[in-house]
């Protein structure tokens, strides 16, 4: 019987406080959705998935996930190619509605106003919520119009104000020091790792408030994977940050919250220390392990 | 077909369970010599404690090369963590074993000072502990933690006995003392091996459970 039915069948026939009791018996032995309290303190909660489903034409991708984001954290998504992780994360800036014959159900909340309200404006929701993807993906303008380009579109002018902000997103995604000298040259003569950085100053510039990032290292050589991971961790003091990564190591090292899914279904979420130390669910457990996937 | 990862876990697991028969059989050896006053068999032991020392390290060459190679997490991360102290625990009672070699040629230059009675069994208890605490390693008996933590206590309080008894024999005669604190020193090494057989039980519930319970009572785990 599933835990909401039970939870539907106590609410006919038993007292109010035994409700209470076994509705929050039976709450705790269902999967664990939100991480609100750790020794360190309580999270704030960033972003709220409810019971979101998603389908691509008659096939479901996603099922009935329902997940709590918390602020200034670094959540990690993981599982197999074709669990749904990268497409969850789409979910949360709207990335999927490019997508042909997509239908979502459920809620997405961020800062508690659901991002599937057909009145919201979908350009601001991605002003708010910037993204890395897995290939580098720069202009084909200078380092500083790269950065740049997303106030230039936000209408601002003021020359001052760009190389500030310029600046300041580029010190911010340690990539400063690199490029401070080059700064109208083409951002393709970037490496790859600092091509990466630059998309995250890009990302960065506008002031959004959750960063997500689809496999932001895969493509990278260990060096810059580590320069990649060691912003990560200085991002997280300001952005809420989500990453989807095969690298198991890599979430590990940096993430806080780790959520394992499997087949469009979230398996288990949990601190990404318990995940890696002591996993509850067996599935975790084989996946974490290599045993399967 | 088993995956190279997984087959450099079972043969650790095999070196580990190889090196924990030798301790046991060189403790046996070891308790031997000091009950049939047998020098001959001082020698085995020493050479049994050659071959446990290169297990140990052998052991931790394996375990530290499986970690680099394999970045293991979660139950595989706390097995290696977990062979690493045990092959210690383990390699330290090899020590004992040696311990109680040496005692035993102290103890053989005199007649015996008593019947060896109580020695005997508090050997008999620390084995047993031994054994259990890898039975508890191979077989994943968690109820075997509590009840080896409840006799190290029988162990200890038996050790304490045989403190009082040889002490009083020093204090009639003192041309007994160099026996009596020779027992007293074995009496010591018996109820070490005990003590590592209680660690090596905590570091298996670790490895099964994920809790560390080093410095405290284990929970009790019913058998069935």
């Amino acid at each position: 019987m599933s835990n909401e039915s039970l939870i539907a069948k106590t609410k006919n026939v038993m007292p109010e406080e035994t409700k209470k009791r076994v509705e929050s018996e039976v709450q705790m032995k269902s999967l664990k959705t939100s991480i609100a309290e750790t020794p360190e303190g309580t999270y704030a909660t960033c972003i709220d998935i409810k019971k979101l489903n998603l389908y691509y034409g008659t096939k479901q991708a996603l099922y009935d996930i329902s997940l709590t984001i918390p602020r200034h954290q670094v959540t990690a998504f993981i599982g197999p190619s074709g669990c749904g992780k990268s497409t969850l994360l789409r979910c949360l800036n709207r990335m999927n509605d490019l997508v042909d014959n997509v239908r979502i159900d459920g809620e997405v909340l961020i800062d508690s106003k659901n991002i599937y309200n057909p009145e919201l404006d979908v350009i601001n929701l991605r002003k708010n919520i910037g993204m890395v993807f897995q290939k580098s993906n720069p202009f084909p303008k200078s380092i500083y119009e790269n950065v740049a380009y997303g106030l230039r579109i936000a209408g601002i002018t003021n020359k001052k104000i760009l190389d500030e902000v310029v600046e300041s997103s580029l010190k911010g995604a340690a990539l400063w020091e690199e490029a401070k000298d080059r700064l109208n040259d083409s951002a393709l003569g970037l490496s790859g790792g600092q091509q990466q950085r630059l998309c995250i100053a890009r990302a960065i510039a506008i002031k959004p408030e959750v960063i997500l990032m689809d496999e932001p290292a895969s493509a990278l050589d260990p060096i810059a994977t580590g320069k990649i991971e060691e912003l990560i961790l200085q991002l997280k003091d300001r952005y809420t940050i989500v990453i989807v990564t095969h690298n198991m190591q890599q979430a590990a090292r940096i993430s806080d919250l780790t959520a394992f899914f499997y087949l469009g279904k979230l398996i288990e979420y949990d601190k990404t220390r318990t995940i890696f130390m002591n996993p509850t669910i067996k599935q975790t457990e084989d996946y974490v392990t290599g045993r399967f996937g | 077909m088993e995956r190279t990862f997984e087959n450099d876990l079972s043969q650790i697991k095999e070196a580990i369970l190889t090196m924990a028969s030798l301790v046991e059989k060189n403790f046996k050896v070891a308790i031997r010599a000091l009950v049939e006053r047998d020098e001959s068999l001082i020698d085995e032991v020493m050479r049994g404690e050659e071959e446990i020392d290169q297990y140990d390290v052998k052991i931790n060459d394996m375990a530290i090369l499986y970690i680099a190679r394999q970045a293991p997490v979660a139950s595989d991360l706390r097995f290696i963590t977990t062979v690493m102290k045990v092959s210690s625990d383990l390699e330290r009672v090899g020590d004992q074993a040696v311990n109680i070699c040496k005692r035993t040629r102290e103890l053989n230059k005199e007649p015996l000072l008593k019947p060896l009675i109580d020695i005997p069994r508090l050997a008999h208890m620390s084995l047993e502990m031994l054994r259990d605490a890898m039975d508890a390693f191979v077989n994943n008996k968690m109820y075997l933690v509590s009840e080896i933590t409840t006799r190290d206590k029988d162990v200890n309080e038996l050790k304490n006995q045989l403190y009082r008894e040889l002490t009083s024999y020093m204090i009639e005669n003192p041309k007994t003392i160099t026996r009596a604190l020779n027992l007293m020193s074995t009496s010591r090494h018996l109820e070490r091996v005990a003590d590592h057989a209680k660690n090596i039980a905590k570091k298996v519930y670790f490895m099964y459970e994920g809790k560390d319970i080093s410095h405290q009572d284990p929970p009790v785990v019913s058998k069935y």
